[in-house]
Order: C-alpha cells, then structure tokens, then sequence
C-alpha cells in the first residue's frame, strides 16, 4: 500500500475512537446474547410440549424469524413498537432484535442437545423410578452440555458479527464510528480497515477459547 | 528365472514407530501366482498397497516391469517421481480390495467401464462390450444394471474383480479380497479368481487367509512376519511341511 | 387497505433482491468449490490462500466486507456500481461459509474411495470429478440451502449502499406513509415467501443428487 493510501499516523489517532465505539459493540453482543439463550431455550422446551397448540405455534414463529432479515426485523422493532406506545432507546431496539433472532439458532442448539441423548438415558431414567426433573437435572442436562455450549459459542461470534447492523439505526457501535470518522474526514480506509481488523481478531480469538471451553467440557463431564 | 515383473530390493516401511517392513527383497515373475501369508501386522497388506502406491516406502525402490515406482531417473540418480511417471508405471498393476470398494453412485457396469473410458481413453460402446465379457466371465451377467448396495458380498467383490480386470493390468494385487464377507459366498469370489488365472495371461498377487486355496492356486506362497520373508516355496511344501518353526506356529494356530 | 398501494413499489424492490440472491448464490458456489477444494491440495501454498480467503471472510462480519468495498475500494481506484459491490461482497462472504462446507463434505467420503480410484489408476483430478465429488455432493445441499437462506437475509444489507432492494423500498416507503406495521409486516412476508422458493428448490436438488446413491439403499 502507498503512503497516500494508508496513513499509520491517521489510524493510530482514531483508534481510541474506535475502541470506545467497541464497548456499545461488546454490551450489544453480550446482553443481547444472555436474551437469545435464555428465550432461545424456553422456545425449545415450548416446541417439545405435547401440546399441539403450543409446539406448532412456536414451530412456526421460530422458522419465520429464521427466514427473515436480522436487518428488517431491527426496523421493525425500532420503527413499529413506538405505534403501540412503547418507545425505545435505538440501542435496546437493536439489542431486543439481535436477541430475538438469535434465540431461534439457540432453540435449535438446544433441541439438537436434547434430541443427541440416546433413549436409553430416558429409559434408564425411568427404569431407576426418578422423576422428570431429577431426569432432567442429573441425566440428561449434564450430557447435553459437551455438544450445546461450543454451538451456543459459535453463535455468540455470529451475532457479535451482526451488531454492526446496528448502525442502521443509527447506534454508534464500531461500524458506525467508523463512518462518522469517514464522513468527517474524507477518509475511509483507515477507519474501515480498523474495524475489520478488530472483528477478525476478536472473532478469531473468541474461536480459539471456544475450541479450548469445549474440550475442557468433554474432559470434565465425561472423563 | 525370467526376467522379474516386479522386484522388492532392499525396501523398507515404518509407521511411526512401528516398523512393517524391513529390508525387504522380493522377485516375482511374469505370470506368476503368488500367495503371501503370515499374522495380521505382519506387512502382507502392506506388501500390495505399496506395490498400488497407496504408501510410499521409507527405503529401498520398487521396480515394476524393470521401471522404479515410487522413484524416477534424473540425471542418473533415483528422485521421487511425478505423477506422470506414477501414472505411467501404475497403468501396469490394478488390486481388488478387502472392502470392495465399489462406487456406490454407479451401477455395476458403470464401475466397469469407469476407468477403461476415462482412464485408457477406450470409446464408450467397446468399453461396455468389454465390461459385458467380463460381467460374465465372473457370473454377473443378470447384474450390470444393479447398484452395488442391492448386490451381496460376493456379488460386489466380483464385480470390483471385473472392474480391476477392465483395466487390462499386466500385475493384479488380492487384499484378503473373501475377507468381509460371509462363509458361504467366499466360493463363488475364489471360482472367480481361478478362472482368471486358468484364462488370462496375468500376474497375482494374493494376501490370503485361504490355505487350502492357496495350496492349490498358487505357483509359490510366502510366509511373512515381522516385515520379513521368514519362509517361501511351493505351496504344497510351505503350508504341509513348512522348515521354519515360526511358520509351524501359525499355521497350527490358523488351521487349529 | 393500503397494502395494494405499497405492493407495486415493494416487488419492484423485491426483483432487486431476487437479481441479488441470484448473482451472490453464483458466485458463493462458485467461490466455496473452489476455496474447499484448494484446502484439500496437496501443495501448502494452495491451501494457504484458500484459508486466508475463508478466516478472513468468515471471521468479519458480512456488512463489514460490504462497506469495506463501497467505502474503500474507490481509494484504490476500483470505483464499481453498488449492485456490483452488493452481489459481490454477498457472494463471497457466504463463499467463505460455503467453502467449508464443501470440504466437509469431501472429506466425509469413505478413504476407500480414494484408494479404489489409485487403483483404477485416476488422477487426482479425474477422481475428484467422477468419485469423490458426486459422492459428496447429496451431503452438500443441505447446508449449502441453509447458506442460500442466511444470504437472502443478508441481501437487506444492500439497502445500506443506496441499493433500493426490498428493505431499501420499505424504509422509503416508511417514511414517506407511516404506514409502519403494514409495510415492514408485508416485507418479512415477502422475505418468507423467497425463502419458501429457496427451500423449495433444493429439496428438489435434494432428491436429485441423492438419486443415485438412494437407488441402492445408502444415504
């Protein structure tokens, strides 16, 4: 790259800037996360009910957040909610949006976790008279956990990777951050570039930890 | 002896720690039928695959028709060979596999006439006329248009048998071809192969745990262990009145 | 209602995005063959390019690479329209993705297989065309539809480089009415029903790249 191209003294000045901008990613990416866990699983216990009025439902709603953009939705949130009264900050609009489309990829995680454990657990289960939440808590959970936790993780990167759409919405995370700087100074490579970089790192660093969490897991619940 | 159409000299094989073969020499003739037996982990598949050049030796060169193997000549000395001088000096040796093997997506006169078209540049309608001749010559006549999971055991080994057969190889390797599969079909797949060898001009290469058919069919056996020839000669001296005591213990241990 | 005031305009939208999923499916195929099966070459050089290729697209995220080309590629001198940059940014994000998947795939196919196509004396080549590939392929188009839904998702983003897909139309039209609930309503149900037509379509792909493995019996 040519001097006039990239300017080391330039980037070096904007990137506390940027940095700053990385703290409302983080909060964004972790708040909204714990949201999609926490939803994601009471949409999979919902969808295992025998309850047919309750499962197809929820069956329904979780593949329409799937099939619809994460972008839209966020619009939908920030724009349309404010029509029935309730109004929101752009920051809890998003993060609300980012949960929610995410609790349905954690659903699935944990409907896959559930349905790895061989019915002979179950069985097992029944065969020593124990109830369904002791079944749950010491049979079936503890197993689940070794295949969950590295799909959760790696859906924590995916959506830390989507707050940038944020930016739609005018919340100034990173990538809008970086547009400002842009349009204050003419200037977009730096501040583009820097952005990038940030997330490739994190997300590559956040790949090894999973990787290192899900091997511990086996070591530890499995022997 | 004639001149050998393949020669083992001074070849050698290790994974990791485990040494296979060690120093291995070893002479076969044109036409030859041999049969190589010994204890599993003794080198005998080992023996076929890098002969295939599904390994690479760690020592020593493989000659196949007087040409290296693995090896080429530059400049007067032995360097790895290329894909080409691979493929060229491959051309002369085909092998049936233990597994089979077949290609599942293809019916069975498919996986005959797979190589024949794509590999030997054969045109389409000789390369089925071939592929019909040898379907039959194994029994398979009735099968051609059959996928090889509706076919049994020995149904699909003696399709691989036709299909390795398509590609006219001078050298046919036999990696424990009846192992897999079960007792009553290993006669129709050891009819298959004594067939060939009554009809064709063709040199065999068979890692077997049949003895009495290894008496039977083959010009020599060789007993391996260790990664080493410990006993060879005709089959009716090595497996009734083997020399070696090693060669005594296994052969009391297989026949009980 | 309105609805049929506003549905005119939101097709119109809604072709751009088809024309977009369209070109980006092209090339992430494209891109995610050829990236896996250079990360199955023999030569380290080769497979080093296709993993940069695939950690860097992979590990930032797809609006990033979209605004990295609009924004920064003009001061490089590359000045392409944003619908170029749009289904090019798309195609090779989800490429990456695809890429891994291919690979997955192929290295999923029994060593036999392999072995067998040595033994027909095949080069490498040949074996990846008429073996290994055709094997693999019936375990590809599940994940690859999968891809094909998160890059029509992903087409919204579009709307942020002055694209006027479908999510571009609905903001302007929003703006414009006020007309909130019905509008962004009529939108995800217009994304619903392209990604039925998606779905829809590789299970038709499905069945065809698994006939004939299915014929016999084997999945």
């Amino acid at each position: 790259m040519s001097d006039n191209v990239w300017d080391w003294a330039f980037a070096w000045k904007i990137l506390p800037r940027i940095l700053d901008a990385a703290i409302i990613t983080i909060e964004a990416t972790l708040i909204g996360f714990v949201f999609a866990a926490v939803l994601g699983l009471l949409l999979a216990l919902g969808r295992r009910s025998r309850n047919p009025l309750l499962s197809y439902p929820i069956a329904g709603v979780v593949e329409f957040i799937r099939s619809t953009p994460l972008l839209v939705q966020i619009y939908f949130l920030y724009f349309v909610l404010p029509e029935f009264g309730v109004v929101l900050p752009a920051l809890v609009a998003g993060i609300l949006g980012l949960g929610l489309h995410f609790s349905t990829y954690c659903s699935e995680v944990y409907r896959a976790g559930l349905d790895s454990i061989p019915r002979g657990q179950w069985e097992a289960s029944v065969a020593l008279n124990l109830s369904t939440y002791r079944t749950y808590r010491d049979i079936i959970v503890p197993q689940a956990i070794p295949p969950v936790v590295p799909a959760l993780g790696n859906y924590l990167v995916a959506m830390f990777k989507e707050t940038p759409l944020l930016s739609a919405i005018a919340v100034v995370e990173m990538m809008q951050e970086a547009k400002i700087v842009g349009s204050e100074t003419f200037r977009y490579v730096e501040p583009m570039t820097l952005v990038g970089a940030i997330f490739l790192v994190l997300s590559l660093v956040s790949m090894v930890g999973i990787r290192r969490v899900e091997a511990w897991l086996r070591r530890k619940i499995m022997g | 002896m004639s001149e050998p159409i393949v020669r083992f000299e001074n070849v050698s094989k290790r994974f990791g720690e485990t040494v296979v073969m060690r120093d291995f020499d070893l002479d076969i003739a044109p036409n030859e039928k041999l049969a190589v037996i010994g204890p599993s982990g003794s080198g005998k598949s080992t023996l076929l695959r890098l002969l295939m050049t599904l390994e690479q030796p760690d020592g020593g060169v493989i000659y196949v028709k007087g040409e290296p193997l693995h090896h080429m000549w530059k400049n007067g000395r032995l360097v790895s060979a290329d894909q080409k001088h691979l493929r060229k000096v491959r051309s002369h040796i085909s092998m049936v596999f233990q597994h089979f093997h077949l290609f599942p997506h293809m019916t069975a006169i498919g996986n005959v006439i797979e190589g024949p078209i794509h590999v030997l540049g054969m045109k389409r309608a000789e390369a089925v006329a071939r592929a019909e001749e040898l379907l039959d010559m194994v029994g398979l006549a009735d099968k051609k248009g059959s996928h090889p999971s509706q076919l049994s055991g020995g149904q699909q080994q003696r399709v691989a048998i036709a299909r390795a057969l398509a590609m006219q190889p001078d050298v046919m390797l036999f990696d424990e071809v009846t192992s897999a599969l079960d007792p009553e079909l290993v006669g129709e797949v050891l009819n298959a192969i004594r067939k060939i060898g009554r009809e064709q001009d063709i040199t065999m290469i068979l890692v077997t745990h049949e003895m009495g058919f290894a008496k039977e069919f083959a010009d020599r056996v060789i007993f391996i262990e260790g990664g080493r020839i410990v006993e060879q000669g005709p089959g009716a001296q090595v497996l009734s009145e083997p020399r070696n005591e090693r060669t005594q213990a296994f052969l009391r241990a297989v026949l009980g | 209602m309105d609805i049929m005031r506003f549905l005119p305009t939101l097709l119109d939208g809604a072709w751009i995005t088809v024309q977009i999923t369209v070109l980006a499916i092209l090339l992430a195929l494209f891109m995610g063959f050829v990236s896996g099966l250079m990360r199955l070459s023999g030569v380290w050089a080769v497979r080093a390019v296709a993993s940069v290729y695939i950690e860097i697209f992979r590990g930032t995220s797809a609006l990033v690479q979209l605004f990295w080309m609009f924004f920064v590629l003009p001061f490089f001198g590359i000045s392409l329209d944003p619908f170029t940059v749009g289904w090019i940014a798309l195609g090779l994000n989800v490429g990456a993705y695809g890429g891994e998947v291919v690979r997955g795939a192929i290295q999923a196919v029994p060593r036999g297989q392999y072995e067998a196509s040595i033994a027909l004396n095949m080069s490498k080549w040949l074996a990846m065309r008429r073996i290994i590939v055709p094997q693999a392929l019936p375990a590809m188009v599940p994940p690859w539809g999968n891809l094909f839904i998160e890059l029509l998702k992903a087409t919204a983003l579009v709307s942020l480089i002055t694209i006027s897909d479908l999510t571009f139309r609905a903001k302007q039209l929003n703006d414009q009415t006020f007309q909130t609930v019905e509008i962004f309503t009529l939108v995800l149900f217009l994304y619903l029903a392209i990604a039925l037509v998606i779905t829809g379509v590789m299970r038709i792909v499905e069945r065809w790249t698994g006939r004939g493995l299915a014929r016999g019996g084997i999945k």
